[in-house]
């Protein structure tokens, strides 16, 4: 066997990659940690404190408590998927993805430790977001094991688009225009800052066809054991979408897509 | 012994149209130093881009050290290792990062990429400077820590692209003494440059390659000794006004100081000097107009019709 031969030692590949991705997001912390803090606090300043102390409760709830779990999820769903868009397009840009392509890494092991990173980035985002909630409000976790899963499916399934919107990007702009015009508005209709029942039947209905709303009512179950949606629904819609994006991922990088020429 | 590099009927055809690679045949020997020269847009980067799998192959078959790449494309990566034309590390990250980290890409233990780490990082005089991080490398550093780089798996046929593009002839130099040395110790080379005299130097065997397809396959000796005519320039020793007549040799007069003499493989330069003599011109030095292989070079392209392999 040849000694460069990544089979002797299968994951020291996927671990370069997985701490190259964590070393990235950490050295740059001032632009990838902090900011998603001051805009979170300020959601709980604004929103949860000023205007929520006139809101009242939202089913049962205070509503700064009711908004903390959207709020957690909303700064994971855009932290995962913005890591592994601008890491993966930054390195597609500069070239530097050619010492990975250049490398017996198999296609798998490649999304998988962009992923990762996605993923890494989600959770320490997350985790600094709570910390800011807990200034603002209390918050008690009703099922840690449902919580742990959604944060890290709904990371991982956000990371999987990002990777894929990287694939195609060919200028900067292309990695700004999902994250604006779809992610945002699919964030805030999904019910971080309300529940569903509120509103007409149609839009009630409408809100089903919006992924963001199974995270987001799976993961305020988690954390307050209340929700619009079956934890079960929720959690199946989060799985077939890793499923088709891990997919589509697979195939693209087959195929070359954005890659190679 | 199988051959470092085989490629049998390799083309390539772009999505918009252009055919770059026209039915490329290369073979190339295992411990070999080969030179792979042609002109810009010739099709050299996109055979070494389908060796490393950065451009996909429209068809025809490759096989590294005898592994096909359609069948076991990661094994037969792992016995290449490549310098590109272009920069192509993050400038944010250090000397050691990079270089451990593309070990890592290759299955390298960190404790075994770490010591090859150091040999060659002192190998190449980067050293001193792994905790720098790339962008305030110079050029010629930058050259370095690529190479550096692609030696970390330890590659049995090391591809390079222009390694000395850009770089001072101090560089150069110590750049070709240290590959001259790997290429002694077993590894095979396949240089890509446009400085013939690089090649020249280095290169046992070339092929040329044009419009994607190879117009010349020889051994270095053997190309060069196809060299029907040189053209030399002569520095004069005292002024010339106006050319006297010389016999046998075509020369001309460039300006008062200097001549320039078409010597064909029937002439010799004693005969050339007697000549010289006789006519009372005093020569303080003597020199090749261009490199020898460049001049075969030029001569061969030209050949070639223009456009595109059908």
């Amino acid at each position: 066997m040849n000694p460069g031969d990544p089979a002797r030692h299968p994951w020291v590949a996927f671990r370069t990659l997985v701490r190259k991705e964590l070393f990235r997001f950490l050295r740059i912390w001032v632009q990838t940690l902090v900011p998603p803090a001051i805009t979170m606090g300020l959601y709980f300043v604004i929103f949860g404190n000023l205007i929520g102390s006139r809101v009242g409760t939202m089913d049962g709830f205070p509503y700064m408590q009711y908004i903390a779990p959207g709020i957690i999820m909303m700064s994971v769903i855009t932290n995962s998927y913005a890591n592994v868009v601008s890491s993966l397009f930054s390195a597609k840009f500069q070239r530097f993805v050619e010492e990975i392509l250049v490398s017996p890494m198999p296609d798998i092991m490649i999304i998988t430790g962009y992923v990762a990173g996605g993923v890494m980035r989600g959770l320490m985002v997350g985790a600094v977001v709570t910390a800011v909630a807990l200034c603002f409000t209390d918050l008690n976790v009703a099922s840690p094991l449902l919580t742990l899963c959604v944060v890290l499916l709904t990371a991982t399934l956000f990371s999987l688009a990002g990777y894929i919107n990287a694939l195609f990007a060919r200028k900067f702009d292309d990695i700004s225009i999902v994250p604006t015009f779809i992610l945002t508005p699919l964030t805030y209709l999904g019910g971080v800052f309300y529940s569903v029942n509120l509103l007409p039947p149609f839009w009630e209905r409408l809100s089903h066809a919006n992924p963001v709303f199974y995270m987001v009512n799976a993961f305020r179950q988690g954390m307050l054991g209340r929700s619009d949606v079956a934890p079960e629904t929720a959690l199946a819609v989060i799985a077939g979408g890793i499923v088709v994006l891990f997919s589509a991922c697979v195939i693209l990088m087959r195929r070359g897509t954005g890659l190679r020429n | 012994m199988s051959h470092a590099l085989e490629t049998q009927g390799l083309t390539k055809v772009y999505a918009h149209g252009k055919t770059a690679l026209g039915g490329i045949d290369l073979t190339v020997e295992a411990g070999d130093f080969f030179a792979l020269l042609g002109p810009n847009g010739a099709g050299k980067s996109t055979v070494i881009g389908i060796l490393t799998s950065l451009v996909r192959k429209t068809g025809g078959s490759v096989r590294v050290f005898g592994c096909d790449i359609d069948e076991d494309f990661a094994r037969a990566k792992s016995f290449l290792g490549v310098v590109p034309q272009d920069f192509n590390f993050s400038q944010f990250e250090t000397v050691w990062e990079i270089v451990i980290n593309q070990a890592g890409f290759y299955g390298i233990s960190p404790a075994l990429a770490a010591s090859r780490a150091e040999k060659y990082l002192t190998l190449l005089s980067l050293w001193a400077r792994r905790h720098d991080r790339a962008r305030t490398l110079s050029g010629g550093m930058k050259r370095r820590l690529m190479v550096a780089r692609a030696l970390l798996h330890d590659p049995r046929l090391l591809i390079l692209d222009e390694p000395t593009a850009g770089v001072d002839i101090e560089v150069r130099r110590s750049m070709w003494d240290f590959l001259a040395q790997l290429n002694r110790e077993g590894t095979t080379v396949i240089l890509t440059t446009h400085y013939l005299e690089e090649a020249e130097r280095l290169c046992r065997n070339i092929a040329i390659i044009d419009h994607g397809r190879i117009i010349e396959r020889a051994t270095m000796k053997g190309l060069l000794a196809s060299l029907h005519a040189e053209t030399f320039v002569l520095d004069l020793a005292i002024p010339l006004g106006e050319l006297p007549p010389v016999p046998d040799f075509a020369l001309q007069r460039v300006d008062d100081h200097t001549l320039e003499v078409t010597v064909d493989q029937a002439q010799s330069l004693n005969q050339l000097f007697m000549r010289l003599s006789e006519a009372g011109i005093q020569v303080s030095s003597l020199r090749n107009k261009s490199n020898r292989l460049e001049e075969l070079f030029v001569n061969l392209v030209q050949e070639q019709p223009d456009g595109e392999p059908s």
